[in-house]
């Protein structure tokens, strides 16, 4: 952590210029580390543009009980849409929001800097990892629109004067399995017999190998490229982090890539996998989506914790406390990750005493997370703290990761999730440590790092009131939702009983909340772009036990960082 | 501590209270907690929960305090020059040793609970549930097969004055006894769907090519409902399960007449049967 720092800003006074390449051959064809992550970046913020939209619709048409909005053309509920929205707002927001912002954007902007290396150890692997996500994303654009309406010339000519436009027009009859793509819904026979699906399986296929190559990238770098002295044990947090995601990733997205392998082949080429008809389960799927979907979800938290480290660190002027306890933390959190699949299955119908082990393995991971929140306050604790926008994320960051924590403690067990599964008790909880939790690290890191990126800073104010209306919007989109589960209330439902509508409501209200305040960060980017005043290297003033070396450089770095190879003490 | 408890057991004593009004069978506006009990398996899960409730409670408030006491006292204004402490072993152990111990005291009521759920011995009948795209098929293979189909009332079938309630209400509904160990099977006609009724604090897949099992003992005659609880194509919201209970004689009264209703319908196929066979 005690970064020393023989190279400074003002080495980079005499620059010799940058070599920066033309426009198409630095942002298409680009090798390097920093403009790949703000390629990440921006396609991050669009991509969450676009899967926040989709929740807008969902929460407009959840605002009252019957079915308003998502209506076929005569008026019935489309719940083929329903499905298909709830779809691609999942797999949107994990595989093209919160995995390209944390891992492709900060990953890529901060680890070689903070580790004091020139750039990534494979640089055109990186830009490969970054232009197979692009298409990935179109891949499961055109699988929501295939054989829309709106697709059909006749549709501009005739259908729309005689019947006007529904939200359905706009798409076709996409993939509506949720995230979790279960057969047999999934497969052939039950309404999902058009390749959308397969297109979605290969947006899976494409994102999953945009990630496993960044992670094999992140781990050779990591490994082979750290400054002199920068021992493992000397290593930032959020490189830490992005180390244990890294091999997270190495390990758990194959079997991704081999569930939905054998379920495009179910699908097409008549083997019987996940068929029981032919021989094959239907839970086998589970069992290897969730051996994937589990550790997915430390995926996205790891990064997360390390960008709060720092930013707790440097805005309490302390070092972090418990160092050592913070980084095996992240590695324990990583290894039990993997052992604790099953708890998504409890009421498949499993043996009880493999229930028990589930139980009892998914509770432990209680025991890491909580010395990390409690580290997080031991570091503020006794600090002298400032109140800038990326700490006020973080600090709300540490509150509610708690909450949704506290809420998958009552998950973890069997014989309780039983009332709770597949409940919006479940949705509550898992945007609680996601929405919540990863999107607040995105945007904690954003704040934190604007500066350093673009060499432009935000005004204070705008940060702390997209901080506050994000922060009473969310909440009450998601703390509801805690009281609909209880009750019984269903997830991935079109409509409900009417008991159900106050507070979803109220929920609804919440996310009107939100989405405003996500416009109001779009004009504070472009603000701070065109802009902002001008950032120094060090504009937070990070004091020596905080130091990384990301702030011994100029903002925004230099198009090639470290003339001389820094060196840590 | 102690006092950080109690407040736990007041917001649990004050969420139960709001919950009462929801007697029992279906949710209720602005309802906060889980549905009533109507099984020895609900009523052991909501004591559970109400445990879980005041642990989470604690644990949350805790939290929210250290960060409210920081920000307070560690400002830069209150604190201008910060201390450099970065290690304290004695706590860093009682920050793991504590939340263990609260994790024991869970798992504890959560294996029991659990073991308690999984199955009952010697059942004194069986319901057969085959979930469908997108209705549910059942079975009562101890009473001469009675078997029928439960499809939602469409919202022009709705009698509120019955008490039918919407996107809850069915044609048929199953018709159970109280006080009878009731084991129930469940299969998956087409896709996974998931068989659950909040008040018995009973959910089951019901998955193509398996047989899984769950049961109930109904302690209190009413109607209770539940919901499709596993996505499963485009009316995944449209196929509630609505369990009608009642006393054993009556039950026995209905067993009769379900036998000549939906027999009837069989019989209605025998001539049809009858002429394919002879082919």
């Amino acid at each position: 952590m005690n970064a020393a720092h023989s190279a400074t800003a003002d080495d980079h006074a005499h620059d010799h210029d940058d070599h920066k390449p033309g426009f198409f051959a630095r942002w298409f064809m680009s090798t390097n580390h920093k403009d790949i992550g703000t390629l990440y970046i921006i396609f991050s913020i669009l991509a969450g543009l676009i899967g926040g939209l989709f929740s807008m619709f969902m929460r407009l048409e959840l605002q009252e009980p019957g079915v308003q909005f998502l209506t076929d053309a005569a008026g019935n509920p489309d719940g083929q849409l329903w499905n298909m929205f709830i779809t691609a707002h999942g797999l949107i927001m994990v595989f093209f929001v919160v995995m390209p912002g944390l891992i492709g954007g900060f990953g890529n902007w901060f680890v070689p800097l903070m580790i004091g290396a020139p750039d990534m150890a494979f640089p055109r692997l990186n830009n490969i990892s970054f232009w197979l996500i692009v298409p990935a994303f179109l891949l499961l654009i055109m699988s929501a629109m295939i054989g829309a309406e709106v697709m059909d010339v006749t549709y501009w000519t005739e259908t729309l004067n005689e019947r006007g436009m529904i939200i359905g027009d706009w798409f076709g009859r996409g993939a509506g399995t949720g995230w979790t793509i279960y057969p047999p819904l999934s497969s052939t026979g039950y309404g999902h017999d058009s390749i959308a699906v397969d297109m979605a399986i290969f947006a899976l296929h494409l994102a999953g190998a945009s990630s496993i190559l960044g992670a094999a990238n992140f781990i050779t770098t990591i490994f082979n490229m750290r400054a002199p002295g920068m021992t493992l044990h000397k290593m930032p947090l959020f490189v830490w982090g992005m180390l244990v995601t890294a091999f997270l990733l190495v390990l758990a997205v194959p079997v991704l890539g081999g569930a939905i392998t054998m379920l495009l082949t179910d699908r097409n080429f008549g083997t019987d996998f996940f068929n029981f008809a032919g021989g094959g389960d239907p839970i086998l799927f589970q069992h290897l989506f969730w051996f994937f979907g589990h550790p997915e979800v430390y995926i996205m938290i790891l990064p997360a914790f390390g960008i709060i480290s720092h930013i707790v660190s440097t805005f309490s002027k302390k070092a972090i406390f418990g160092y050592l306890g913070m980084a095996y933390a992240m590695v324990a959190i990583g290894f039990v990750g993997f052992i604790v699949w099953a708890h998504h299955m409890y009421t498949v119908g499993m043996d009880v005493n493999v229930r028990a082990y589930f139980t009892a393995a998914t509770l432990i991971i209680a025991v890491p997370t909580g010395i990390k929140i409690f580290s997080w306050i031991a570091t503020m604790w006794g600090g002298s703290i400032e109140f800038k926008t990326p700490m006020l994320w973080a600090i709300g960051f540490i509150f509610l990761f708690t909450v949704g924590g506290v809420t998958g403690v009552v998950l973890a067990n069997a014989g309780m999730d039983v009332a709770l599964h597949d409940t919006y008790y479940v949705v509550a909880h898992f945007h609680y440590v996601l929405s919540l939790g990863a999107v607040f690290a995105l945007f904690a890191g954003f704040y934190y790092w604007i500066g350093k990126m673009s060499g432009r800073q935000y005004p204070e104010w705008m940060g702390c009131l997209h901080f506050w209306t994000t922060f009473v919007g969310v909440n009450l989109v998601f703390f509801p939702q805690h009281f609909l589960g209880l009750a019984g209330m269903p997830r991935r439902y079109i409509d409900y009983p009417d008991a159900f509508e106050g507070w979803n409501m109220v929920s609804s209200y919440g996310a009107y909340m939100t989405g405003a305040s996500t416009l109001f960060f779009v004009v504070v980017v472009f603000y701070t772009l065109f802009f902002g005043r001008r950032a120094e290297a060090n504009y937070w003033n990070v004091q020596p036990q905080s130091m990384t070396l990301e702030w011994t450089v100029s903002s925004p770095p230099p198009f090639h960082q470290f003339d001389i190879q820094p060196a840590v003490k | 501590m102690k006092k950080l408890k109690n407040f736990g057991y007041l917001l649990a004593a004050m969420f139960s209270v709001w919950a009462l009004p929801a007697t029992a069978q279906s949710p209720q506006p602005w309802q906060l907690n889980l549905q009533e009990a109507a099984t020895p398996m609900a009523e052991r899960l909501g004591s559970f929960h109400d445990m879980l409730l005041v642990i989470i409670f604690a644990i949350a408030i805790f939290v929210l305090l250290l960060l409210v006491w920081v920000v307070i006292r560690y400002n830069a204004h209150a604190n201008p020059k910060p201390s450099q402490f970065t290690h304290n072993v004695l706590i860093e152990v009682l920050w793991t040793v504590i939340p263990v111990a609260i994790l024991v005291v869970i798992a504890i009521p959560s294996f029991q609970l659990l073991y308690y759920q999984d199955r009952i011995e010697n059942p004194d009948m069986t319901l057969k549930v085959t979930g469908r795209q997108w209705y549910w098929d059942y079975e009562y293979p101890d009473h001469e097969g009675i078997a029928f189909s439960s499809y939602p009332l469409g919202e022009d079938e709705l009698n509120p004055a019955q008490g039918d309630i919407r996107l809850l209400s069915t044609d048929n509904k199953v018709v159970l006894p109280i006080d009878t160990n009731i084991q129930i099977l469940m299969t998956g006609g087409d896709v996974i769907h998931s068989w659950t009724i909040p008040a018995f604090g009973v959910k089951i897949d019901a998955i193509p090519g398996r047989l899984n099992e769950t049961w109930v003992r109904i302690e209190k005659p009413g109607t209770y409902y539940g919901q499709c609880s596993e996505i499963c194509g485009k009316d995944h919201a449209f196929m509630p399960i609505e369990v009608k209970a009642v006393t054993k004689e009556e039950f026995e009264q209905w067993v009769e007449q379900a036998k000549e209703e939906f027999a009837s319908i069989d019989a209605d196929f025998q001539p049809i049967r009858t002429a394919l066979l002879q082919e």
